[in-house]
């Protein structure tokens, strides 16, 4: 990052968060302390000797004739130890330490920074003395919670030899490794928030993200790098289902950006994930995340940060060789922040009031996730889940339909189906998954080589329930022929059973792919004797009220199901095979 | 204070002031006409050449003759612990013929957002002693949660019943009301002073009254005022407050109609692009923070133009506020009091207030069990019409009547009528005996034994 060196202006016009100044020795994107209060702001538009500024504070009582000084900084947060377990605003300011600053509510003109610059780290070098080191390799390691982070040579580096190599305890500020030529290091990175950071190649997404969640790891699963739309109105369950991502992800760290969103929902988020258990390590969830909380009523402008400063948190781990999930919830109010903005900027609006450039920004921001080879040479991954909120439940309004040309996952939410208690309430129909090809290969190695048929089995016979559901509304299900009241049952069971699942029971929260599977399976092995019963002449009443299955719902609550479903699977072909028996004769 | 007489232009509630010295954003302005009458404003745009102030009151009467005073601080608020049992105007001067609030503190009205780190989660189970709001859509103290309504149903009936009624079982904490009344008219006043007055409640409420034929832009102070107040007795005197904001509609009206006059580039509908961070300030101004005692709790009510729950107001409202009660016109054709549709209702805090030790084990399951058997009773209702009762499969009869069951003994219930949190479920339960106990398939195997009906009476 260049120091372009400090230069002093005057405001000339203040207009809600956006400010016009005149003087500044000014660059795209530096950032300003406005007033004599200081308040943090960033140079959006330049127009002769005018400066046009964001404000990520409230301007109020802001005069024109105060001044205004340009750091010559871009936006940039600070990476390093201590970002784990982190609360931020959207500017990466720790919202722990702005209550010991500035009580209960958020005040303006306060500065915090990023990370503890007093707090000493055992820092651990894995390099010595003589060693090759490029930009990216790991030099040392600090066991910063359960998660243990690397210290890596910056990316701007041109690399060299170690001449010098420190071992002990140090602060994020400290040198702990100097290069021969004269370069110093120390563990803290400091990086502009709207610049990818560079990686050596994007590789491509072949390991599905494990969820936890029948429906989107059996019929709609996204791929470790990947990125993925929940859009839905409100209502139908996006931040129960982002919440449940945030939990159980099989993502070594995971980034939570609350953009815009419900200050009460921050809270909740707050208060129960230092408390949740990791499902794999045991230790609190807390201590591999990163939350970035900044609230509807907090400052606009920092709103449109907040995503940014997310995004490049993400990049910092995946660098290390971490698989990083980051949740947006909810891109729609970034989308606006951009709009309200714009709109002060008095700029030529395209859609629906929003910037032309939205769908520049949005293509952008998802394109920094992916799985990469880092500078190291190794693998790291950063999967983007962008909730959108659009508004009246409209998907072709403009946000919605920007975010769907680029995101290859759509698992899309509906009213209809939260209402009838339906969760998590996906529309089986409207959703997809581009990356079932390319994770194929996987589920035949790692689950099982039926699953993939299993899959298609089931949507096929969710797609001819929806059909046969139309007939149904027309002449009610006793018309339909034999075969298909036998569909309907089947795909009745994969609703209530395989896809409902119940975020708030300790078992069903979380379901392993075995399960899973195992689940499916027993569907599958009724669905199979249901038919060959009928078949046989066995009248589809008797078939659909069997005793045995109605079990199986039950399974779902249980953590040791193994037995109960092999008895169910027996009892099954014990009753059905009786039925077949008592109408063959 | 220097006076300037530099108004260049007045359009709609804005005046345009020329050259003066530097005047800071939101700046309170008081305004001098030619025969002395002072209005008030507040600065939108403040430049060194040029100062554009939204006037709260009509600009009838005003014209470049008039005087501009900037008074160098933002609006504050003067509040006082005397304010419980006033009635103040849409800009807080009383309305009751007595004295002025002699401030204890006075109060920036813009309210800073609470730090999300600062909030306690809200966990506090409020009793209205309405069914479809305890049992299903269950409120808890400090939250937001709005009434979206249609112009003629009773909205203001359910906001009343709920403001006599609402408790939380066992507290004897202090409470408070606080209601800001925004564009409703003069017989709803009448409707909501009435019952005020005969329940006593107005000892323990401070009112503000925008009324319809009060200025329009009034009504972006109106619902900041009360906040400020309802922060002031819930976070400095520990009160509980339960605050009232009607009609949110009007509000949003005033709202376009200042940005039209701004000739500010429209989002839909004509509403301004900033209407959610807008509405957001307002709606987020309520919660509770962690070591105080007191607490916001918010119940707004918009009337949702031709019922339309995707217009820009409802929409917008709905991403902000945690949950929403519908009003159904089809039910209140019905005869049915209290309309509120539970299927589009939600609460999104319902999880955090109920379960045992708070309502019930079985509040959850028996909720899910009641909405998913009423959705689907619901949708045959419509098959019915074009196949006649008798097609259908028995089980799907019994969905059927469920419905009807559900509207008539579980949603209709009396404007006096409070039923406690045990009452409503145990009358879920007797409904849900009417279905065969396979359907009960979102409830365990231990609550049915415990609390269905059929074994309750065997043990």
């Amino acid at each position: 990052m260049e120091v372009k060196g400090n230069s002093n202006g005057i405001l000339k016009r203040i207009s809600g968060p956006v400010v016009t100044a005149v003087g500044l020795n000014a660059h795209m994107y530096d950032v300003v302390q406005v007033g004599d209060e200081k308040l943090m702001g960033e140079i959006i538009r330049i127009e002769g000797d005018k400066t046009i500024i964001q404000v990520y504070e409230n301007t109020s009582g802001i005069r024109p004739g105060e001044p205004v000084v340009n750091t010559g900084l871009s936006l940039s947060v600070e990476l390093g130890p201590g970002l784990l377990t982190s609360i931020y605003d959207g500017i990466q300011r720790p919202l722990e330490l702005l209550v010991e600053k500035m009580g209960n509510f958020i005040e303006r003109g306060v500065t915090a920074p990023g990370l503890s610059h007093e707090k000493l780290w055992e820092f651990v070098p894995v390099v010595r003395k003589g060693d090759a080191v490029v930009a990216g390799t790991v030099i040392g390691e600090v066991q910063e919670t359960n998660i243990l982070t690397k210290i890596m040579v910056p990316p701007k580096s041109k690399g060299g030899v170690v001449s010098e190599i420190k071992s002990g305890e140090f602060t994020i500020d400290d040198v702990v490794c100097t290069l021969d030529n004269g370069e110093e290091i120390a563990m803290m990175q400091v990086w502009p928030v709207r610049v990818p950071r560079p990686v050596t190649e994007k590789m491509n997404p072949d390991i599905p993200l494990i969820t936890g969640q029948r429906i989107l790891d059996g019929l709609f699963p996204i791929a470790k790098g990947g990125t993925a739309a929940i859009p839905g109105p409100f209502g139908s369950g996006k931040t129960v289902t982002q919440q449940a991502l945030a939990k159980w992800s099989d993502a070594q760290i995971v980034v939570y950006i609350g953009c815009g969103e419900r200050g009460n929902e921050m809270t909740e988020v707050l208060t129960e994930f230092p408390e949740l258990e990791d499902p794999k390590s045991g230790k609190p969830l807390m201590e591999r995340t990163v939350l970035i909380a900044n609230t509807s009523n907090m400052p606009v402008a920092a709103r449109e940060a907040s995503v940014y400063t997310g995004i490049t948190i993400a990049e910092y781990f995946r660098d290390m060789g971490f698989d990083v999930s980051l949740m947006a919830d909810s891109t729609s109010r970034w989308a606006e922040a951009m709009r309200e903005i714009s709109s002060r900027l008095e700029e030529m609006p395209g859609e629906e009031g929003y910037p032309a450039y939205l769908a520049a920004r949005l293509s952008e921001f998802y394109e920094r996730a992916g799985r990469v080879e880092t500078l190291n040479h190794e693998s790291g991954s950063v999967t983007v889940i962008g909730a959108v909120s659009p508004p009246g439940g409209d998907f072709s309004e403009p946000v919605t339909q920007n975010t769907l040309r680029i995101v290859k996952c759509f698992w899309a939410l509906d009213a209809k189906l939260s209402q009838r208690r339906h969760f998590p309430a996906i529309n089986w129909l409207n959703s997809y998954s581009l990356y079932l090809d390319t994770l194929s290969k996987w589920y035949d190695e790692n689950v099982s080589p039926e699953w993939n048929g299993l899959r298609i089995w089931a949507m096929e016979v969710l797609q001819k329930e929806a059909e046969l559901q139309e007939i149904v509304q027309l002449v009610g299900s006793d018309a339909l022929p034999d075969e298909e009241q036998i569909t309907i049952e089947v795909a009745r069971m994969l609703r209530e059973i395989f896809l409902q699942q119940n975020a708030f029971d300790p078992v069903d929260t979380y379901c392993s792919m075995q399960k899973q599977f195992d689940i499916m399976k027993a569907i599958n092995t009724y669905a199979v004797l249901a038919y060959g019963a009928q078949k046989l002449g066995v009248p589809p009443t008797k078939v659909i009220t069997i005793a045995a299955k109605n079990d199986l719902p039950q399974v779902k609550f249980m953590t040791d199901y193994k037995e109960e479903i092999t008895r169910i699977n027996a009892a099954m072909g014990t009753e059905i095979g009786a039925l077949k028996e008592a109408y063959q004769k | 204070m220097k006076e300037y007489r530099t108004i260049n232009k007045i359009a709609g509630p804005l005046i345009f002031v020329e050259k003066t010295e530097p005047v800071g954003y939101e700046e309170l302005v008081n305004i001098v006409q030619a025969d002395g009458t002072v209005k008030r404003g507040q600065v939108l745009d403040t430049s060194d050449d040029f100062v554009v102030v939204q006037v709260f009151e009509s600009t009838a009467g005003i014209g470049r003759d008039a005087g501009v005073r900037f008074t160098g601080e933002t609006i504050k608020m003067p509040v006082s612990r005397d304010m419980l049992g006033r009635i103040l105007s849409g800009a807080g001067k009383p309305k009751d013929g007595g004295p002025d609030i002699v401030p204890e503190k006075r109060l920036d009205i813009g309210g800073a957002a609470i730090n999300p780190y600062a909030r306690q989660s809200p966990a506090d189970f409020i009793q209205t002693g309405i069914s479809t709001i305890d049992a299903t859509n269950t409120l808890v103290r400090g939250q937001k949660l709005p009434i979206f309504s249609g112009s003629g149903l009773p909205h203001n009936e359910i906001a009343l019943q709920i403001a006599r009624q609402a408790r939380v079982p066992g507290s004897t904490e202090d409470f408070a009301v606080v209601f800001a009344a925004m564009g409703i008219t003069k017989e709803e006043e009448n409707q909501f002073m009435a019952d005020f007055e005969r329940t006593g409640a107005l000892e323990h409420a401070v009112v503000f009254l925008n009324l319809a034929d009060d200025p329009a832009v009034e009504r972006i102070i109106t619902p900041r005022l009360a906040l400020t107040t309802a922060e002031y007795l819930a976070f400095e005197l520990g009160y509980h407050v339960l605050v009232i904001l009607t009609d949110m509609t009007n509000y949003c009206e005033a709202l376009r109609q200042i940005g039209a006059a701004r000739e500010e580039v429209p989002g839909r509908r004509g509403y301004p692009g900033y209407m959610y961070t807008d509405l957001a300030s307002l709606y987020e101004r309520a919660g509770l923070i962690k070591g105080l005692k007191g607490s916001v709790t918010q119940l707004s009510i918009l009337t949702m133009p031709g019922d339309d729950i995707t217009h820009p107001i409802a929409d917008l409202s709905g991403y902000i506020t945690e949950g929403q009660i519908v009003v159904n016109r089809d039910l209140h054709r019905k005869g049915i009091y209290p309309p509120i549709n539970v299927l589009p209702s939600l609460s999104r805090l319902m999880n955090n207030g109920i379960g045992e030790g708070k309502t019930r084990d079985d509040h959850k399951k028996v909720t899910d069990q009641m909405y998913a058997a009423y959705a689907e009773g619901n949708d045959l209702r419509g098959l019915v019409a074009i196949v006649g009762k008798d097609a259908l499969s028995e089980r799907d009869q019994r969905l059927l009547e469920f419905a009807d069951h559900f509207e008539n003994r579980f949603v209709r219930q009396g404007h006096d009528e409070n039923r406690t949190i045990e009452d409503s479920l145990d009358l879920a339960w007797e409904l849900l005996a009417t279905l065969p106990e396979e359907l009960l398939v979102r409830i365990d195997r231990g609550l049915i034994q415990k609390y269905h009906p059929k074994y309750r009476k065997e043990a």
